[in-house]
């Protein structure tokens, strides 16, 4: 903070060790530029990975030369859960929370608005109930884990993760028990979905771009307000800097867990009902993981955690599954994107190395100060900020 | 009988040998969330080793060898969780989620390049059962956690181990090398992680899917919170979850469990833990120093 005032230039070095914006830039280049190389290993050329990412973010096909914007809505739409199960982690992230859970509470959504969607008869804005009933039952599952932290110190991970697989055998377990059954192709799906309760489609001819997408820009808007704008957001970033001393200061922490939980939950909640209504459209029974909420997980660290941060970061992952196909199409193995993914998520972890660095740097730092100005106080102390 | 047995000691033993590993690296301070990960790669490799050695028509001792490669391999990728959380203090969680998802582009990855699909090709023969309708995993799985036992809880080097999962400031302070005692704890789960996915992957099925491993490197994290991180809880978890996932899979079959639907079985592990932890809260099981990385110097 001293140096703004007192106007001195950081060197660069500096300056990257303690921004996260750039050191994430940074990680995702390192991850892009691995991918690089391994497909230099295998012989293939990686330019059509950067064409096959430009064809999913502007729709210009590399091959016909034509535009088709098709393939940005489609982008944009599959962006969606990427960037509400980012939220979801992020905002366990900024209260000292690690919720790997995500995935779970996506799973819990999606089955809400599933029993919803089967069983109400139809009626217009149907779709709205689905996705309520979505987010409740995946605040419920976030909550869950929360009030078990803060009441009985159950850890959080171990938790979560166990809560994502009872989803997970959860869902065929009721789909298959209790909702009626498909009349046709019984197998892998329930009776249909009610006609309103699907998300209609907008914007993009021919596109899955449907009305999911306004309730992402709502979440990353209420994600921004609740984190740094009210009370609520300031008791929660509070309890994740320093628990204890949170509770010296009257921030009901153990409340505050659970809460965080619950809304970190509530974001993967509507995701699922999302993808569901919007992306699959039809009474599917899902049996594998999705994998949208553990790739929350890197893009919420990616985005530092921050709204804006995992809106970029969310797009990102949206464009690197929208460039999955078209990639096959190019003759690059695909998987090259979830090894680019994989890496990002590393080289993030290998992140805090650089706070070592940056930790060393201030210590030679102060030590060729100290030897300049003679051992005096006051220059160690102004070198330490 | 004699049947169901075997088919609980097949998938029973895979899980003990990963959730040992799991429990020597957070014996040792260091949590491993990527086990799961491990194991895909673990699988993988010996798939394709097998596979490979079978069709040059090398004999039986390409299990042998495919094993062993696995184990390797998969401790080789261990060594990024290592440097991540020894070395740079990372946070655990998140290195272990990048070698889950790390894994999850590998193992596809390889195959497309070896075998240009997204599995790897039918090998023709597996393990095969002994005179007892035992597979070998199963004593591999025993002599592992009985020397993982004698290791941590009768040898100075087991009891550095655990130090360093308990206080490692103190451990320090004796002169115990933290790091190296870290690294080991890491790179053996990723060893066994390895070798457990091989383990899986020649008793149970002829080729590598994606989906094979199916979050069973999570049943093992279970199996070590809920074995209370000792080798006997451990092995007491591990044949218990095997239990509910042979069930799983032979309930159907079977008219006595016909009534019960095939998931409860899946989710047993894993409610049976949460609801373990729940009630073992307060006791303190948990290696104290799991998860928080070491720095000399400030205890």
């Amino acid at each position: 903070m001293e140096k703004r005032i007192k106007k001195e230039k950081k060197p660069f070095i500096d300056w990257f060790l303690s921004s996260n914006g750039a050191t994430s830039v940074a990680v995702v280049i390192l991850g892009f530029l691995a991918g690089v190389v391994l497909l230099l290993c295998i012989g293939k050329n990686p330019m059509g990975l950067f064409t096959s990412i430009g064809q999913s973010i502007f729709g210009k096909s590399s091959k016909a030369g034509g535009w088709n914007f098709r393939t940005v809505g489609d982008t944009l739409m599959f962006s969606v859960p990427y960037v509400l199960c980012g939220l979801s982690m992020a905002f366990a992230n900024r209260v000292g929370l690690f919720n790997i859970g995500a995935e779970g509470q996506y799973t819990m959504g999606m089955l809400a608005a599933h029993i919803v969607a089967v069983c109400i008869p139809s009626f217009p804005g149907q779709w709205l109930l689905c996705i309520l009933v979505a987010l409740l039952v995946g605040a419920l599952w976030g909550g869950v884990v929360g009030f078990l932290k803060a009441k009985y110190k159950v850890s959080e991970v171990v938790a979560t993760i166990m809560l994502n697989y009872v989803a997970l055998y959860l869902y065929p377990l009721i789909c298959l028990n209790l909702l009626p059954e498909a009349t046709v192709n019984k197998s892998g799906r329930t009776a249909d979905l009610a006609e309103g309760s699907l998300l209609t489609k907008i914007l993009f001819e021919g596109s899955n771009f449907n009305i999911g997408f306004i309730f992402m820009i709502l979440a990353v808007v209420v994600f921004w307000f609740i984190m740094e704008k009210t009370r609520l957001g300031f008791g929660l970033r509070a309890t994740g800097f320093n628990k204890n001393a949170a509770r010296c200061s009257g921030i009901n922490d153990t409340g505050n867990i659970t809460l965080a939980m619950a809304i970190s939950g509530a974001f993967a909640g509507v995701a699922g009902a999302i993808i569901l209504l919007g992306s699959v459209r039809y009474s599917k029974i899902l049996t594998a993981q999705d994998n949208y909420g553990f790739m929350g997980i890197a893009v919420a660290l990616v985005g530092n955690s921050k709204a804006l941060g995992c809106l970029l970061a969310g797009y990102l992952f949206g464009v690197l599954k929208s460039a999955y196909s078209i990639m096959q199409g190019l003759g690059i193995p695909k998987e090259v994107v979830n090894i680019i993914q994989g890496l990002i998520v590393i080289f993030i972890s290998f992140r805090s190395g650089l706070k070592l660095i940056e930790d060393k740097r201030s210590k030679a730092k102060i030590r060729s100060i100290k030897e300049k100005s003679g051992e005096s106080p006051k220059a160690e102390k102004e070198a330490q900020k | 009988m004699i049947g169901t047995i075997s088919t609980i000691m097949m998938l029973a033993a895979p899980i003990l040998i990963i959730a040992t590993g799991g429990m020597i690296c957070e014996r040792s301070g260091v949590t491993n969330v990527g086990l799961d990960g491990l194991m895909s790669i673990g699988a993988c490799t010996a798939a394709i080793v097998h596979q490979l050695m079978e069709a040059a028509g090398v004999g039986r001792i390409s299990l042998t060898v495919a094993l062993l490669v696995a184990a390797l391999v998969s401790m080789l990728i261990s060594v990024l969780h290592a440097i991540a959380s020894v070395d740079l203090k990372a946070d655990q969680t998140i290195s272990g989620t990048g070698i889950n998802l790390l894994a999850a582009g590998i193992t596809v990855f390889a195959c497309q390049r070896i075998y240009g699909t997204d599995r790897s090709t039918e090998f023709k023969m597996g393990m095969v059962k002994d005179g007892l309708g035992f597979y070998p995993t199963l004593y591999i799985a025993i002599v592992v956690v009985v020397l993982a036992w004698f290791l941590l809880y009768k040898t100075p080097f087991g009891m550095h181990l655990r130090a360093c999962g308990e206080h490692p400031a103190a451990a320090d302070s004796v002169g115990i090398n933290v790091r190296r005692i870290r690294y080991i704890g890491v790179l053996s789960s990723g060893f066994l992680g390895g070798l457990a996915g091989g383990c899986a992957v020649l008793t149970q099925t002829i080729q590598y899917t994606n989906t094979f491993v199916n979050g069973r490197g999570f049943i093992a994290l279970a199996a070590v919170a809920f074995g209370r991180w000792t080798p006997l809880g451990v092995t007491g978890a591990s044949l218990l979850f095997g239990t509910s996932l042979a069930l799983s899979t032979i309930s159907a079959m079977t008219p006595a469990l016909k009534a019960i639907p095939t998931q409860v079985f899946n989710i047993i592990p894993y409610l049976v833990t949460l609801i373990a932890l729940v009630i073992f809260s307060g006791r303190d099981y948990a290696p104290k120093a799991v998860g928080i990385p070491y720095e000399k110097g400030s205890s």
